[in-house]
């Protein structure tokens, strides 16, 4: 249903180093290293983009509009044509994707920032609640994040051992990612919010990325290993976390069938689960068993500038496959408490 | 990719409060009229589920639910389905003192509500325990109009299908009024903190493109016609030109300036873009396109107060028409 008719390739991939507090940068100063890396990485010029799409979020900056202040550093002038999802970046690319498919382009920029570190991200994101029956509550990300692994140990799916060993896997393997925030293990550390220790969840960080997209030929010529988007979808959930089975995540299988996920075997898995407990319930929706390398980056338990983490998924999936690690990977962003709303792609190199 | 440290960049403590005011329509108006009155209403689904908040629409179908107005009246006491102790309540959080969060099923109803439960630790506190609501001494029609949940010692009543309700109460909540408020640090970044650095000593800098050359006034670190960071520092001004300009009548509220002023564009001397001003020292209806102007400042200010003219002859047309 959602397999592309045309050929469409991440090509190029960059992100800056996720740091705890970048105060000393804009945004727009923040982002524009990652863009030119891709751009440099291509040989384009922002004039030559046919699309340009980001993602980010007013409420982690503070300010009305924030994202048109990035605009300068697309070269936004003589104008661009320009979109904006206040989502994370993995729903640009799916925009972005979408106009490709419309073959009114046949190159795209998508890119994300996330500032996290300007607010006190907890209560910031409880502003993205229900207005009426969660957001008077002041739920927290960390909050809802618990619910949900307590609900998966109450079903017998995971204990605080198995999270803490989800933690320590992440977290080594970004010992050898040079953009992760927490590169190495961790001390699990108290509860947070019980059941979810320091050591479940991600770090407050900030950080920005870029993808470029092509099509057919284009991609190739830009590219000597395309990394083929074969399939992607997103579906999501109710809002309200008492509405749902917090242990299974439905929408996370139906679009990675969509996608044509199991179709065939994957190398790896790039999975966006900012807490320990949501790899689980990805897993299994998933049918990911031991024989498939997940978040080889770290994954946003290493590094989580929110509205790039998504994004940075796709991309460290389609590195992989472009220096020739991978052949045929998933990638997975999340939206909203509780893994509400999920988008999978599956990504392919070309048969060597 | 490393950034470089910056020591100089400026930061500034940002507030946003404001109260979100919201119509409720007839499903939460109704759920929330009745929480003010101590009922806890859910909502029957076609297929039969009993929805506790409510929803408008049918998360299975889709169908709109508030055109069937078939409300149910469900207990104030339920069965915990999960739960988290928070060990340290943020602001605006349901209690002050640790609590677990729980999601509660009320007897009646087919899903759970999000809230807080009273219990003096995470020991006293377990999936399928029953609770009940402690209401608010004081209620308005809001979801904070149950305090919070209290652990119900006794045992389960035999379980009994929730009672149709006709949903009608006198003095029905039609809006809610939420406050909202956010606390961050903003930073202007390098660009930008270089040049208000330089103006806080009365000087006015702009930065230009390594690309195209063009000086850009006030910085803001990347070039938006080339897509890459300026980093050289230019004087510019304190004279400039005015490009346009519009004539304000409407004060500002808190604002002492007098109406009508003037708002103009301002093409410094060595800039590329024209950046904003008032102009004052000249009557409002004498300002004119190629006016020569200068900075005035104000001792112990960091912005120029306004830009006064110089008295020079007016800038021909085509030395900043391609500013406009
Ligand atoms: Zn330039």
């Amino acid at each position: 249903m959602t397999r592309p008719p045309a050929d469409i390739a991440v090509v190029a991939f960059a992100q800056t180093p996720c740091r705890p507090r970048t105060g000393d940068v804009s945004e727009a100063e923040m982002l524009l290293p990652a863009l030119r890396a891709v751009l440099d990485a291509t040989g384009l010029r922002t004039g030559d983009l046919g699309f340009v799409c980001s993602g980010s979020s007013d409420y982690l900056a503070g300010r009305a509009f924030s994202f048109t202040l990035t605009l300068d550093a697309v070269g936004a002038w003589p104008p661009v044509p320009e979109s904006h999802v206040e989502m994370d970046g993995a729903w640009a690319l799916y925009e972005a994707w979408v106009r490709l498919l419309t073959g009114e382009a046949d190159t795209a920029l998508v890119h994300a920032h996330g500032m996290s570190s300007a607010g006190t991200v907890r209560d910031v994101l409880s502003r993205t609640l229900d207005p009426y029956t969660l957001a008077p509550l002041w739920p927290d990300a960390v909050a809802l994040a618990a619910l949900q692994a307590q609900a998966l140990i109450d079903a017998g799916r995971t204990d605080e051992k198995d999270l803490a060993a989800v933690a320590h896997r992440n977290r080594t393997a970004a010992a050898s990612n040079p953009h992760a925030q927490l590169r190495g293990p961790r001390p699990q550390g108290d509860y947070v919010v019980q059941p979810l220790r320091t050591g479940d969840c991600p770090p407050v960080g900030d950080g920005a990325a870029a993808v470029v997209l092509a099509t057919g030929d284009t991609a190739r010529r830009l590219c000597d290993h395309p990394a083929w988007i074969r399939g992607i979808d997103h579906r999501i959930e109710p809002h309200a976390p008492g509405l749902r089975d917090l242990t299974a995540s439905p929408s996370t299988r139906l679009a990675a069938e969509n996608a044509g996920a199991f179709d065939a075997p994957v190398d790896l898995a790039e999975l966006h689960a900012p807490f320990t407990a949501q790899e689980v319930v990805l897993r299994t929706a998933l049918d990911l068993g031991d024989d498939v390398t997940v978040n080889p980056s770290g994954g946003a338990l290493a590094a989580n500038p929110l509205m790039a983490t998504g994004l940075i998924r796709i991309g460290e999936a389609a590195a992989r496959i472009h220096r020739g690690e991978a052949h045929r990977a998933l990638a997975h962003a999340t939206s909203g408490p509780c893994l509400q709303h999920n988008l999978v792609a599956v990504l392919e190199g070309d048969r060597p | 990719m490393q950034a470089d440290p910056a020591p100089g960049s400026l930061t500034a403590p940002l507030t946003l409060s404001f109260p979100f005011t919201r119509s409720l329509g007839p499903v939460l108006g109704t759920f929330l009229t009745g929480l003010r009155e101590r009922v806890v209403l859910g909502i029957r689904t076609p297929a039969g589920r009993v929805l506790v908040p409510p929803t408008e629409y049918d998360p299975a179908t889709g169908a709109g639910l508030g055109e069937t107005g078939a409300f149910v009246e469900v207990a104030p006491t339920g069965t915990v389905t999960t739960w988290a102790w928070n060990p340290a309540p943020r602001p605006g959080q349901p209690l002050a003192h640790p609590f677990a969060w729980v999601l509660v099923r009320l007897d009646g109803a087919d899903t759970a509500l999000l809230h807080a439960l009273d219990a003096p630790g995470p020991h006293a506190v377990r999936t399928g325990q029953r609770v009940r609501i402690r209401w608010a001494a004081e209620r308005t029609g809001a979801i904070t109009d149950i305090a919070c949940f209290i652990p119900d010692p006794a045992p389960a009543a035999p379980p009994r299908p929730a009672a149709p309700h006709p949903g009608t109460f006198p003095d029905p909540v039609t809006t809610l009024t939420a406050p909202a408020r956010l606390d961050y640090t903003h930073t202007p970044g390098r660009a930008q903190s270089r040049h208000l650095t330089a103006l806080a000593r009365h000087e006015l800098t702009g930065e230009r493109c390594p690309a195209c050359a063009k000086v850009l006034v006030p910085p803001r670190g990347a070039c938006p016609t080339c897509g890459v960071a300026t980093t050289d520092v230019v004087p510019v001004g304190p004279r400039g030109t005015v490009t346009t300009f519009c004539i304000v009548n409407i004060k500002a509220k808190d604002l002492a300036i007098d109406v009508p002023y003037v708002y103009a564009h301002i093409l410094l001397d060595g800039a590329d873009l024209p950046l904003h001003g008032r102009i004052d020292g000249i009557p409002h209806d004498q300002v004119r396109m190629g006016l020569r102007v200068e900075a005035v400042w104000t001792p112990g200010t960091r912005h120029p107060a306004h830009y006064r003219p110089t008295g020079e002859p007016d800038a021909p047309y085509t030395a900043y028409e391609e500013h406009l």
